[in-house]
């Protein structure tokens, strides 16, 4: 798939190996990594090439403090200047990754560059998308190209039926857990098979959105008929599905049985380091759901069920962010806002904050955080000796609930 | 680009996260010289004190892992570092020490802290002045090799912005 689309999109036949400038269909940059996209920007004197670009302040908005305030004012200068219709204030976007998707800029067969690693997660509707840097995103914004190496690709076949409680979050952390940090380096990475197609969209994305924790460039799932009723009224203009070739060569192939994965943890400090949930036993003093891992309608869904009708811990805080404005909206009206609330969580509006250990939920040394987000380094979510335990948003909410890490078994219903 | 570095060796193992390279708190700001004073904050507090311009940062495999902050390489050039030689870099973070001017080489290179080491990009070339262990490396693909002369990849838009008039 990643040759095939590389190959449209720069016009010419392709060979893993290979350097290609290739058509951009969208440029993506937040309120972090914009500024200096911007400042290299205004240097060409060049004319922007507007309908490509799309400017979402998600990282450190509501502003932090001064400087990020700075930074989001920077974006929101820019996109005037510039007339960029693409730009999405606080209180209308949220979370920028699940905001492309809603807002119809991601569809199959799509090129798509953010200066943001995770930017992999459009390779849950087919779209080839991976993360760039800020001058990368810069020399986009007027030439609507970018060099790429066109990558040799992986396949992860998971075949059967899924057990109850496993969700896209437990499959990723499964891969990476096998092949670890850096076993899709360089590579594109393809997930697919019986288990996978029975997956929801919101649980695809979640499955690509972490291909970059095992180094991967992209990760994609084949589109299906699901992908286009997903899309149905929210993409813009044309776009070409490319599926893998019933011929095509990976350079390894993966297969995994779905009865054998169970609910997983990835435990500190590094995304491959996982275990099942049930081996893991861990007091947590923080339970995070939301991100553009696990931040969707589907996830939230998946929690409130668990949660409904209980309390969280009482030694535990729960902190629940919905990815975008849409979402919110949506978990308001399905009352899963006042479950949460009733359960003794506190829910916030759309924010990266806490995720990166920005603000919104930071950790003090020797606190333990159970989290629904993607990553787990040294300090990632604050002091250096505080701990993230990434896990799907069942486990969250069962650890949420019993104030440790726990199988969602144990609570179910 | 400079074609010869020298300098002292800071040595860090596998799978340096960008979050231990300037973690995200700091990314307030895109100035090199404000986000070195961060840089290994949490993993090695005494290496903003101490750097000392042309030292180079000597690593493990997939370095530069996670985010896309090109606030990494910025940081490590604002801290003087000349050149980063690790076994094997994360793709994005390549990309952006290359797209910037931070020279990266991929090499495994024996090394203890503080060990004088010498990089030559001409000839492809790593060596351990302290231990006189010498090993090469693979060169850069071409087209890469060809941002690196010409300084980045600004400098190269440019003449292709200017092609265009």
């Amino acid at each position: 798939m990643a040759e095939k689309i590389l190959a449209d999109k720069a016009g010419k036949d392709v060979q893993p190996g290979e350097i290609v400038e290739a058509q951009v269909d969208y440029v993506m940059v937040n309120d972090i990594t914009g500024p200096a996209a911007f400042d290299e920007f205004d240097a060409l004197a060049t004319p922007i090439i507007k309908d490509k670009v799309v400017l979402i302040p998600d990282h450190y908005v509501p502003n932090k403090d001064v400087a990020s305030a700075k930074q989001a004012k920077k974006m929101r200068d820019f996109a005037r200047r510039h007339a960029v219709e693409n730009y999405y204030e606080v209180g209308r976007g949220g979370v920028c990754h699940q905001l492309m998707v809603e807002e119809g800029f991601v569809a199959p067969g799509r090129l798509i560059v953010g200066a943001d690693s995770h930017t992999c997660s459009y390779g849950g509707l087919g779209a080839f998308a991976t993360g760039i840097g800020s001058t990368e995103a810069a020399t986009v914004f007027a030439r609507g190209v970018l060099w790429f190496k066109v990558p040799e690709s992986m396949r992860f076949q998971v075949d059967g039926r899924l057990r109850k409680h496993v969700m896209g979050k437990d499959i990723v952390l499964t891969i990476i857990g096998d092949i670890g940090v850096e076993g899709a380096l360089y590579r594109s990475m393809e997930v697919m098979g019986s288990a996978v197609t029975s997956l929801s969209v919101a649980d695809r994305i979640s499955i690509c959105n972490m291909g970059i924790e095992a180094g991967a460039k992209a990760c994609m799932v084949p589109p299906d008929a699901k992908v286009d009723a997903y899309l149905r009224g929210k993409v813009r203009g044309r776009f070409k599905k490319v599926l893998p070739d019933e011929d095509a060569t990976y350079c390894d192939t993966r297969e995994y049985d779905a009865k054998d994965i169970v609910p997983m943890v990835a435990k500190p400090f590094l995304p491959s380091n996982v275990a099942p949930a049930r081996e893991v036993k861990v007091q947590i003093d923080q339970a995070y759901l939301g991100s553009c891992t696990n931040g969707r309608i589907e996830d939230l869904r998946v929690a409130a069920k668990i949660l409904k009708g209980r309390k969280v811990h009482r030694d535990v805080r729960m902190i629940v962010v919905p990815a975008t404005r849409r979402i919110f909206d949506q978990a308001v009206k399905e009352g899963l806002t006042k479950t949460f609330s009733d359960a003794g969580a506190y829910v916030s509006g759309p924010t990266c904050g806490a995720c990166l250990g920005g603000y919104m939920g930071i950790l003090a040394p020797g606190e333990r955080c159970v989290s629904s987000t993607n990553r787990n380094f040294v300090g990632r979510m604050g002091d250096k000796d505080s701990e993230v335990y990434l896990a799907s948003p069942a486990v969250v909410a069962a650890s949420a609930i019993k104030g440790r890490i726990t199988d969602p078994s144990e609570v179910a219903r | 680009m400079s074609n010869v570095m020298q300098g002292k060796a800071w040595l860090f193992g596998d799978n340096v996260d960008t979050d231990q390279i300037i973690p995200a708190e700091y990314l307030v700001t895109m100035d090199p010289a404000l986000l070195a004073k961060h840089a290994f904050t949490k993993v090695r507090p005494d290496f903003a004190a101490k750097v000392e311009h042309g030292d180079i940062v000597v690593a493990g495999r997939n370095f530069g892992c996670g985010s896309s902050r090109e606030h990494a390489p910025r940081a490590l050039m604002g801290a003087g570092v000349s050149c980063v030689v690790a076994e094997s870099f994360a793709r994005i973070f390549f990309r952006n020490a290359i797209n910037i001017g931070l020279p990266l080489v991929e090499a495994k290179i024996g090394a203890t802290e503080g060990d004088l080491i010498s990089v030559q990009l001409g000839n492809g070339s790593v060596v351990n002045l302290s231990t006189g262990v010498r090993c090469a490396f693979k060169g850069y693909p071409p087209f890469v090799m060809m941002l690196v002369e010409k300084g980045g990849l600004i400098p190269y838009t440019k003449e292709r912005l200017d092609c265009r008039k």
